[in-house]
């Protein structure tokens, strides 16, 4: 393991990432670094620990054993909350955001301002706010749809809904988990399109399994299979991986 | 379009304003002074229901121990009347005339040292806010710290409730026991028993329950308020959008005990007693009751649904005392099953469209998006 030297360099380093649920270990000793500005895709087969790796650096799971650094503060021992504070986002894979909450609320509550008590409580709904969710609706093609509860929202527009929620946050490290599933080709086309706007800028790490979309975007590709790196590196370099043609595109 | 005032919709004022012309004028028109006095007890319950709408309805924390604060509220204000009506000449029969009768007949014969700052008036209403919240405050945070909530929160606030009326009844030299401190009588000097003094303090209760009404709203129509309504389902993701779950929920539950302990220290001051029978488990479930048939989102139903069950209560007891549990167990889960959001949903689905058709003919939606954020149906 690479100690003391490495970590300061990347804005991401997992080292020897480890949890075990009951025994299985849904991820197993992993190890990866994730570059300022890159744009990272994490693929594999369902199962492989890719939610897990996921859910570890955002705080919602625990690790069993070791370290994920984010510049010099380790994640691993923040809550929840820290960490979204430190600068890490993060879209859940079925769309999570608040249904009895109008579609403004949900992009107001995700504005990064006023979350302590007092802070919530005499925040107030001032133009800077109300300029940004206005921006980040249109973005996010729900600039109609403010005032809507967002339980009526379709399944496609909830997913936006949740990637706004996160690009109000403004973090520095944007994780994805399946941004585009679920979603009618239309709805595909267009989330593409907003993905690479909001993936400018910050670094990115992104599960995905549309490989077109993958190409399209993916500085690296890290491929995952049973909790454990199975190869990393370019696309090209990751798709002529025979092992990977092995457990994953060969079928 | 997405405009709305600090503190309440247009229709919120409208229901306030209803509210205020019953209480105000209405009721101390039409009532004589004993059932004025009624209400008025019944209202200082409406305190407990209003906290619970915060913590309960908004914030998903559903808390059976609310007679606690209640009476921690209740008992403070309690002992500074005992200490008032225990002066020397008041007690000289006493073997120990100046300190409260049931110290006396507990061989007490000095003045216990937490009883002794309960002489000042301005210590007392401190300690109805204060011992309360911070008592809260540590409850919430050994369980909301910890990710202890729903059924088993509810369970500890059960055994809060039960523990503390173990501890009044069996301290009965500290406490006056299962009766209660009695025979309250004046407050710096006024009488609080005689008639007028009742209609006074009826008027000054009716007042409080205000304030804190508007307290209520103005945390509901604030960002916090939007976020304990995000937390009700989705605790998970609110700290994935930054924030500390547990403060909020503390502050909440704070919340609610504080205006618990309003109402119970100004059921001490218009009934001229406190009981340990308004402490414990069934007084607590009770209270909760009374916002769920109010509609555990509303603010204004909580009164309502605190007035229109113990006026039930009245006369069905009056009638079939031992049926009453029965009644109010059936009208529990009528209202679960049948009506989730009580009086103020069946207000809001059936009673205020007729309404607004017959007043306004063509203004749909005037109440749009507070109504949304109320969980009433959207359109
Ligand atoms: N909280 C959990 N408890 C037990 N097992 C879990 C938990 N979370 C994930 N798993 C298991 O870990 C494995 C990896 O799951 P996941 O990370 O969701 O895979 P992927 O996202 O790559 O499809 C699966 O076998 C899953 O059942
Ligand atoms: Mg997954």
């Amino acid at each position: 393991m690479l100690i003391g030297q490495q970590p300061k360099d990347f804005l991401l380093s997992v080292e020897g990432l480890t949890v075990s649920f009951d025994g299985f270990k849904a991820v197993n000793d992993l190890s990866f670094y994730v570059d300022e500005n890159e744009i990272r895709v994490i693929i594999g087969p369902n199962g492989a620990g890719k939610t897990t790796v996921l859910d570890l650096i955002c705080g919602k799971t625990r690790a069993t054993s070791g370290s994920i650094h984010f510049r010099d503060r380790d994640l691993t021992k923040m809550r929840e909350n820290e960490i979204v504070q430190a600068g890490v986002g993060r879209k859940f894979q079925t769309p999570s955001i608040y249904d009895d909450l109008t579609v403004f609320e949900n992009l107001e509550i995700s504005f990064p301002r006023g979350r302590s008590v007092l802070g919530a409580l005499t925040f107030k709904r001032d133009a800077e706010v109300r300029e940004r969710v206005h921006e980040v609706a249109e973005m996010i093609f729900l600039k109609d749809r403010l005032a809507m509860r967002a339980d009526l929202l379709s399944h496609g527009q909830k997913q936006w809904l949740e990637i706004g929620m996160l690009l109000i946050q403004d973090p520095e490290l944007l994780m994805l988990d399946e941004p585009v599933a679920g979603m009618s080709v239309s709805e595909r086309v267009k989330t593409a399109e907003l993905l690479h706007r909001i993936i400018e800028g910050r670094s990115v790490l992104v599960i995905e399994h549309d490989m077109k979309f993958v190409e399209d975007i993916a500085h690296k590709v890290t491929v995952l299979h049973q909790g454990q790196i199975l190869s990393e590196g370019t696309m090209d370099k990751v798709k002529n991986d025979p092992k990977v043609i092995e457990v994953y595109l060969g079928h | 379009m997405i405009e709305n005032t600090r503190f309440a919709s247009r229709s919120e004022l409208v229901g306030i304003a209803a509210l205020a012309l019953l209480l105000v004028v209405v009721l101390p028109l039409t009532l004589d002074v004993f059932r004025l006095n009624l209400v008025g007890k019944y209202l200082t319950y409406a305190f407990v229901a209003l906290g619970l709408v915060l913590c309960w309805g908004y914030g998903g924390i559903l808390s059976l121990g609310q007679g606690v604060f209640f009476g921690l509220g209740g008992y403070c204000m309690a002992m500074f009347l005992k200490l008032e009506a225990s002066s020397p000449e008041n007690t000289k029969i006493q073997s120990t005339p100046g300190i409260p009768d049931f110290m006396d007949w507990n061989q007490i014969t000095e003045l216990p040292l937490f009883w002794q700052p309960f002489h000042s008036l301005t210590f007392t209403i401190a300690a109805i806010i204060l011992v309360p919240g911070v008592f809260a405050f540590i409850i919430g945070a050994a369980m909301f710290k910890r990710r202890v909530g729903g059924t088993y929160f509810a369970i500890i606030t059960q055994a809060i409730a039960a523990i503390l009326t173990i501890l009044i009844v069996g301290q009965q030299g500290y406490t006056g026991g299962i009766n209660g401190m009695t025979d309250l009588r004046t407050l710096k000097g006024w009488d609080i028993r005689p008639d007028h003094a009742k209609v006074v303090l009826y008027f000054v209760c009716v007042a409080c329950l205000f304030g804190c009404i508007f307290v209520a709203q103005l945390i509901r129509h604030s960002k916090l308020g939007r976020i304990l309504v995000a937390m009700r389902d989705k605790e998970d993701r609110v700290r994935f959008s930054g924030y500390s779950v547990a403060n909020f929920k503390i502050f909440a539950f704070c919340v609610a005990a504080v205006f618990a302990a309003i109402g119970g220290a100004m059921f001490a001051l218009q009934v001229g007693f406190m009981s340990p029978s308004f402490v414990g488990i069934v007084p607590s479930i009770e209270m909760v009751i009374y916002a769920a048939v109010g509609g555990r989102l509303s603010i204004l139903g909580a009164v309502y649904g605190t007035l229109l069950v113990n006026f039930a209560k009245t006369s069905f007891s009056e009638s079939f005392p031992e049926l009453w549990l029965f009644g109010l167990g059936g009208l529990f889960i009528a209202v679960v099953l049948a009506f989730p959001n009580g009086v103020a949903g069946l207000w809001s689905d059936y009673v205020q469209p007729r309404l607004v058709r017959l007043v306004t003919p063509r203004k749909a939606g005037w109440s749009a998006p507070n109504a949304v954020a109320e969980g009433a149906p959207a359109e």
